[in-house]
């Protein structure tokens, strides 16, 4: 079929619109990449934009002397595992528990849960249901606090209901299968794209959370990484010392700050580079997920 | 097949319960879960009506009321806290909503597999970057004296010493918005992609055929196939006009932009978690839920008389 002339000037707006979008999403990602490697002062006066001048590792150096981050990233991955084990295998039990037509008073549990999306006690009562229970300062709660998100139930639900129909489970059931043998020898066999999803979900979650770590922790030795990066990157202490003119500064103490600035840029890739090393992976399990989300959204 | 399921639905309900009690087994955590820490916080509301003091007890203390409710309403910093929520969702709504559906028709249309690969990757991944490297990076391109958006101005001759967007109230709205659209544009465009996939390609062809160009289909096929989704969203998000999230706005909170960026989630944590005013915190939550809680209804009922898609 031959294009009309309309058609294809529309292709070219249209290749046009989304090479700009492309480029102005992928911008702040690349300057990140070449200012941490550059040299602090070219880059904090403007020197470098379109590629790193000045090759140097001292930010990364520094970060990786840091020792709090090293901290931080142990807790924040022993916090992953765990939140991730719990999350998962209690969103697949109860995601097929609610897949199943033979449970009695369905549609109530549905109720029940979905209600919990909508409404809920807010941060106070929660902060002090978690006090009386005795969890506020324990890591534990890290890992609880959250680890049930009715919308991933929701998802699993929709994929059991499609993808594993009641009479399979008859037909196993003649043979004397249990419905926990058949969950846990037939359905999870059955999901590992849902698996997946889950947990890549859950995963990514946690390693970027710090609302509650914020709140229930309060040594620094159980302290994530986005508590540590919080405090490197964005204290409030940081932004009055740059407002000060340069000027103000001695010598040393602006190069100082001028490593401190190069310091943020290492820590940021420091930080986000396990994600986007498993984000190709994983990219088509998260709009799988999504997609399994919105049918019935 | 069809039979022995029907006979099953027809045993006597005990005897099915009975049968199948190890679904509600596979179910307890998750309900134990949400006994606990969702409706056990639910019922911790009642404080917003007394003078909670955790030696008391939530059994123990004082009754007052409405005392609370009617001593925010009085406040200047809650009808402050107010107005910038309303105004940075307002304003979300209106800037972050119909860029994703455009992203999703631009890429629907591409003819170009290799760029609507590079497009997706690329404007999904922010998606997956944690709250406090977004602000992070916020802070270091727009640092006052160092940051590269102040340099860039500065070189260009539109701007003389330092920027101010960070410690601006007025730029506070367009910070966070704007961010938000970079981060999230990408990600929510998947939902509309995921619909326009469903589209009978026949439907093109046909139009194709009566002389329809893209641009017109697009307006005349690919737009109706998306609106029922298009609307649910619309429902779900003004749903939440109340609820800026906590996260970022916090993290770009600072002392001298504070009159516009305080919201009513940051006030409930300062005044809820730091300072242990707990009863007078919870009553404005629980009037922030209820205002949520009733947006939610009414704009889907207005959907549903519309004849629309509605969430229930």
């Amino acid at each position: 079929m031959k294009k009309t002339k309309f058609d294809r000037n529309f292709d070219l707006i249209v290749s046009v619109l989304l090479v700009v979008l492309l480029l102005s999403v992928l911008y702040p990602l690349y300057f990140v990449v070449i200012a941490s490697i550059s040299d602090p002062s070219l880059v904090s006066t403007g020197r470098v934009t379109l590629y790193p001048m000045g090759v140097t590792l001292d930010g990364y150096k520094k970060v990786i002397e840091y020792e709090k981050i090293w901290t931080g990233y142990r807790n924040t991955i022993f916090y992953v595992i765990f939140y991730t084990l719990l999350s998962v295998s209690m969103t697949m039990a109860a995601g097929y528990a609610v897949s199943r037509k033979n449970l009695v008073g369905r549609n109530g549990i549905m109720l029940f849960m979905t209600f919990t999306m909508f409404f809920s006690g807010g941060m106070v009562p929660t902060y002090l249901l978690v006090n009386t229970l005795g969890l506020v300062g324990k890591p534990v709660i890290i890992v609880i606090m959250g680890s049930v998100s009715v919308y991933n139930i929701i998802i699993a639900r929709t994929f059991m209901t499609q993808s594993i129909p009641d009479e399979l489970f008859e037909a196993a059931s003649i043979d004397g299968c249990t419905h926990l043998q058949f969950f846990f020898r037939i359905v999870l066999r059955l999901s590992p794209a849902l698996l997946s999803v889950l947990t890549l979900f859950a995963a990514v979650g946690q390693w970027n959370s710090w609302f509650n770590a914020m709140i229930y922790l309060r040594d620094p030795k159980h302290m994530p990484l986005q508590i540590v990066l919080r405090e490197i990157i964005i204290s409030e202490s940081n932004l009055a010392a740059n407002t000060d003119s340069g000027s103000m500064m001695g010598e040393d103490a602006a190069r100082q700050a001028l490593l401190v600035e190069s310091m943020k840029y290492a820590v940021i890739i420091i930080s986000t580079l396990p994600i986007m090393c498993l984000y190709p992976f994983m990219q088509k399990y998260f709009v799988k997920g999504i997609m399994i989300g919105s049918i019935k959204g | 097949m069809a039979a022995k399921v029907k006979q099953q639905t027809n045993k006597k309900l005990s005897r099915r319960i009975l049968e199948n009690w190890q679904l509600y087994l596979l179910l307890f955590p998750v309900i134990l879960y949400l006994i606990i820490f969702a409706y056990g916080p639910m019922a911790g509301i009642v404080i917003a009506f007394e003078d909670f003091k955790p030696y008391k007890g939530i059994f123990g203390s004082n009754w007052v009321g409405m005392k609370h409710f009617i001593r925010f309403f009085a406040m200047n910093k809650f009808k402050l806290a107010l107005k910038n929520t309303v105004t940075i969702s307002l304003y979300s709504l209106i800037a972050g909503f119909p860029l994703p559906i455009i992203l999703a028709l631009l890429l629907n249309t591409c003819p170009y597999m290799r760029l609507k690969k590079t497009v997706q990757t690329v404007t999904y991944a922010p998606h997956f970057i944690s709250m406090v490297v977004i602000v992070g990076m916020l802070r270091v391109f727009f640092s006052p004296t160092t940051g590269i958006v102040g340099n860039l101005l500065r070189s260009l001759g539109l701007l003389n010493g330092s920027l101010m967007v960070l410690t601006s109230p007025s730029a506070f709205p367009h910070l966070y918005v704007w961010s938000g659209v970079w981060q999230g544009m990408g990600w929510s465009s998947i939902i509309y992609l995921g619909a326009l996939t469903g589209v009978d390609p026949s439907q093109h062809e046909s139009a194709v055929i009566d002389g329809a160009n893209k641009l017109q289909r697009i307006i005349h096929i690919d737009l109706p196939a998306i609106t029922p989704t298009i609307v649910v969203l619309l429902i779900m998000n003004s749903g939440s006009i109340m609820n800026v999230g906590f996260e970022k706005v916090f993290l770009l909170q600072n002392s001298l932009n504070l009159s516009a960026a305080e919201t009513i989630s940051t006030y409930v944590y300062k005044v809820g978690i730091q300072d242990s005013q707990y009863s007078f915190s919870t009553a404005i939550n629980l009037f922030n839920s209820i205002i949520n809680f009733a947006l939610l209804v009414i704009v889907n009922s207005i959907s549903r008389a519309l004849g629309e898609t509605a969430l229930w």
